[in-house]
């Protein structure tokens, strides 16, 4: 069984059209290994049922030759995605108890591609955080452990999705990336995860947190079938103003493809101090790999990247503060009856949001606030307008950026959560592209002296993915990464 | 003209601005799919976006925009080709999203001008400041349970005009023209049926007073009235109180005060300090809403001939009267029945009937215009019959009213019951013998020099003739037989 689970899903759809394994067969060996990870917390709800009738279709569909791009692949949903008659919460109290009538048009495009979904997956709360540590059903573990053997934060907000994908509870996941929830995590947990250009995946259906951020992709093991799961989740969606009509590149082809002749950059802002001396000497690494495979490096520069984390932070709590205003208690999810409307509103949102949910309506409430506006809010529209720039100018001379994708490895679960500022930092690699708009990728590159993995992170200009792919496929066989976590499910420990 | 209000320290200026909401007559709501139609049942039209479901996302509905420009056109503005929609944040059991999607900084249609007609028939040029578009909200039902209130959200998301008036008007009788005529060209338009009643057409009335020449005063705005009566009553009530206040040594506040319809009064809803904090933001869900000249050019052409240009044409081309063209034209279907009843008629004839007769009529049976039995043509042939001398003006009034009753055509009606004007001198001459030799006392008297004994004579011929005689004609021989 094990073997199962350690096909990537390539293999798997290859073994799959070949008759050698069966959908059901795969996908009970990941209701499985879920139950058996179950102390990871990486799932908030497994769907075994639905996910062996969505088995059998495609055993169904297989049979007649008419196989999606994922038929038969047993994936998780990251909790922030609406799934019909599934129930969806963003792993808060406040939507507790919400079962969506309609389906996102992510998993939507999935399941019409043949995907078998497992459960939903464990996230900060409405996405808010970059540990994991926020959501209402309690922290999910990072498979991943250091010698101490204490429990490591799998990153977040799609802390989840990582932790699953690592641990061999799912073959792939979806997650959301508003200023590095899928970068973020898929570095700590040692698979790889894309933030697709913003517009690239319809945001219909997933429960915002920034809109002008926030963006879709796919975490998975390895670069191609990452690459397979964006191919199936991308659309143009008319119900999401603004999804884009650029057609997606041939991302799958593009992985093979090497990265002879293309130019790529490493901002030297980049480098910040008090950077793990391994995260920098990986940096270093990864930069030799592709000199080695016929790319040429040169060193550029991104001057506005120091006010990218404070312009994120007005921007994204600004967004957040009015797209939550709809959980009132009125319509769905939960309600504290009080005397009056407004002490009912109080009453709810205090019960219903979590304490960094609060904190960021709060301070997004007070950059809009008049008189407040102008100074902040506007001023980070101006500032989110130049580190768009830098990007514009940057890319007239390279085809990809190289970058750490996190400043550290994983830490210990509780161990910065009483700092929030310390907790935002982790993002002051990812947030930038969120800002700019841009493609970026986390690719697992190594590990740390603690033998924890490390991620790389590749940006790109708008809409071209396929430079991505084609940069983390040459990493991803120069990594030779090979090593898997101790809490994975299936392995031979 | 002088329109100032006296007080008891001396005269006082009105300054009035309009915010008027209209909505938008279209399929669809502005940003979901949901019917926006009246009358259906609680929460029936109501989409997932409306409700403000986790991850629902608006998009524009093209045909509102378009109903917007062309608005905008007829209100002769500036259309802006990019503008903006923003939040207005506020919490609301009736706005689900927790948010209002509105334009704050960047409106689709910029300046513009109304023209007024006051009751004179004078006019008077309104400035339009902006007007954008934005949603509706819910509606609260207090009343049907006694603890709890019900929310229908069937209005949520549909899709209004605000137009913002300057502050041009001096009068609760200008506020009242201005909202006649905007509801006219709206009509015309087709872009917002105008129905008061039903609440598709409401105004906020910002009113203020000043002496003459002085800065603006301070401000009130009431919210929200939806008829032209209420209108000018908040006006007029807004106008004393404040005229009052402030020769009783004190100071307007600036403040959003609601109309009691039942007092004729208004009353304080919230003041200035406790004005709500939007926090307006351009909404990120939406990308900057877009319109090509060519759009704007294409709908600029398929606009139908407005209010203004009819009345210019009625009154030059035609010769009515600034009254009569003004009433005339201010609805769309009136102006095309009076456009099809007069034509190859005596113009002005026609109006006359229209407007006195017809209308007259109309406002005593309680008909509209489209359920009367009288058609455009039955009009022009009652007019054809009095121009060729076939009936006389009298005669004509009584054909009219069996018209309006039956629906029968004036020739006919005049042939069944033999009304036809008798212009036969000999008969007419005849007539005029007899009554002449009746009455030879007063023949006497008359030709003594009691010359206005002329009309007796007169009444009595007609009256002998049924009231068919030729009247010019009475008139002729009488003179020449009395006279001789």
């Amino acid at each position: 069984m094990s073997d199962l689970l350690d096909l990537s899903a390539v293999e798997a759809r290859a073994a799959l059209d070949a008759k050698s394994i069966s959908a059901t067969e795969l996908t009970s060996a990941y209701i499985k290994a879920a139950e058996e990870t179950a102390s990871l917390n990486n799932y908030v709800l497994l769907t075994p049922d639905h996910a062996l009738a969505m088995a059998a279709r495609a055993d169904e569909k297989l049979a007649k030759g008419e196989a999606g791009l994922l038929e038969g692949i047993p994936l998780g949903v990251k909790d922030l995605f609406c799934t019909t008659g599934v129930a969806t919460t963003a792993c808060s109290r406040i939507l507790q108890g919400f079962t969506p009538p309609y389906e996102s048009t992510v998993t939507a495009n999935l399941w019409a591609e043949g995907a078998v979904m497992l459960g939903k997956l464990n996230c900060d709360e409405f996405a808010m955080g970059s540990a994991n540590e926020t959501s209402a059903f309690g922290p999910a573990i990072n498979p991943w452990q250091s010698a101490e053997k204490i429990d490591l934060v799998p990153g977040g907000s799609s802390g989840g999705s990582a932790s699953a994908v690592a641990a061999r509870s799912a073959l792939m996941a979806t997650g959301t990336d508003t200023g590095g929830s899928i970068r973020q995590p898929a570095a700590f947990c040692g698979v790889v995860g894309l933030k697709p250009t913003y517009g690239r995946c319809s945001r219909w259906g997933i429960v915002a947190f920034a809109s002008s951020l926030d963006q879709a992709g796919p975490f998975t093991r390895t670069v191609a079938d990452n690459a397979l799961m964006l191919q199936a989740m991308a659309s143009h969606d008319a119900k999401d103003s603004t999804s884009s009509v650029v057609q997606l590149q041939d991302v799958m082809a593009a992985v093979g493809q090497g990265v002879s002749g293309m130019k790529i950059g490493v901002p030297r802002e980049y480098v910040m101090d008090g950077m793990d001396p391994d995260v920098m000497a990986l940096w270093q690494q990864g930069q030799d790999w592709l000199r080695q495979a016929g790319a040429e490096l040169v060193e550029v520069s991104l001057p506005h990247t120091k006010y990218a984390l404070p312009t994120y932070y007005i921007i994204a709590p600004a967004e957040a503060s009015s797209n939550l205003a709809r959980y009132d208690g009125v319509r769905y999810g939960l309600r504290v009856e009080a005397g009056s409307l407004d002490q009912m509103y109080e009453a709810t949102r205090a019960a219903g949001f979590g304490e960094e949910v609060q904190r960021r309506i709060l301070i997004g409430t007070y950059v809009l606030s008049a008189g407040y506006y102008d100074a902040y809010y506007l001023k980070a529209q101006k500032v989110r307008r130049l580190i768009k720039q830098d990007f514009d100018t940057v890319f007239t001379t390279v085809d990809a950026l190289l970058t750490p994708a996190t400043p550290s490895a994983a830490f210990a679960v509780g161990r910065k959560i009483d700092d929030p500022v310390v907790n935002f930092l982790n993002d002051v690699f990812t947030v930038p592209a969120n800002l700019a708009g841009l493609p970026g990728m986390s690719v697992p590159a190594g590990l740390n002296a603690d033998g924890l993995p490390l991620g790389l992170q590749v940006l790109g200009k708008p809409y071209d993915e396929a430079s991505l792919y084609r940069v983390a496929g040459v990493l991803e066989q120069a990594t030779a990464f090979t090593a898997t976590p101790t809490r994975r499910a299936g392995g031979a420990k | 003209m002088s329109q100032l209000v006296t007080g008891r320290t001396g005269d006082w200026e009105v300054v009035i601005g309009l915010e008027v909401h209209a909505q938008v007559s279209s399929q669809a709501k502005l940003f979901s799919g949901a019917s926006a139609s009246f009358g259906a049942a609680p929460n029936e039209n109501v989409s997932l976006v409306d409700a403000a479901m986790p991850g629902m996302l608006p998009v524009i509905n093209r045909e509102c925009v378009y109903q917007a420009i062309r608005t905008g056109l007829g209100l002769k503005a500036q259309i802006n080709l990019t503008s903006v929609f923003d939040r207005k944040n506020y919490f609301y059991a009736d706005l689900p999203q927790g948010y209002q999607i509105s334009q704050f900084k960047h409106s689709i249609v910029g300046a513009g001008v109304l023209r007024i007609v006051l009751a004179d028939g004078s006019t008077r040029d309104i400035g339009i400041e902006r007007l954008h578009l934005e949603q509706d909200a819910g509606k609260s039902m207090h009343d049907q349970h006694p603890s709890k209130s019900y929310i229908d959200l069937n209005r949520t998301g549909v899709a209004l005009m605000e137009i913002v008036s300057r502050p041009d008007m001096r009068s609760a009788a200008e506020a009242a023209a201005f909202v006649r005529k905007l509801r006219s060209i709206l009509r015309y338009l087709g872009t917002c049926d105008g129905n008061m009643e039903e609440g598709s057409l409401r105004a906020d009335v910002n009113v203020s007073v000043r002496r003459t020449g002085a800065e603006f005063g301070t401000r009130t705005e009431t919210k929200n009235l939806n008829s032209l009566r209420f209108i000018q009553q908040a006006i007029d009530y807004e106008v004393a109180r404040q005229i009052e206040l402030i020769e009783d040594g004190g100071t307007v506040d600036q403040e959003t005060r609601l109309f009691d319809t039942n007092t004729g009064t208004t009353r304080t809803m919230r003041s200035k300090e406790d004005a709500h904090d939007y926090r307006y933001f351009p909404d990120p869900d939406l990308l900057p809403l877009v319109v090509t000249q060519k759009e704007v050019d294409d709908l600029a052409a398929a606009l139908p001939e407005l209010p203004d240009d009819i009345r210019d044409r009625l009154i030059n081309d035609y010769g009515l009267s600034p009254y009569d063209a003004s009433v005339i034209t201010e609805e769309r279907d009136t102006a095309e029945f009076y456009e099809a009843a007069s034509a190859g008629q005596d113009r002005k004839l026609v109006a006359n009937w229209m407007t006195v007769e017809l209308f007259g009529a109309l406002n005593k049976s309680g008909q509209s215009l489209s359920d009367c039995k009288i058609s455009p043509a039955m009009l022009g042939g009652l007019v054809s019959l009095i121009s060729d001398g076939t009936i006389s003006g009298r005669i004509a009034k009584d054909v009219f009213a069996d018209m309006f009753e039956t629906g029968k055509d004036a020739a006919s009606i005049v042939d069944e019951k033999g009304l036809k004007q008798v212009s036969d001198s000999g008969a007419i001459e005849a007539l005029i013998d007899a009554v002449i030799a009746a009455n030879m006392d007063k023949v006497e008297e008359y030709r003594g020099g009691k010359d206005k004994l002329f009309g007796f004579f007169v009444g009595q011929v007609m009256k002998q003739s049924g009231g068919q005689a030729n009247p010019g004609m009475v008139n002729q021989i009488l003179k020449s037989k009395l006279d001789s």
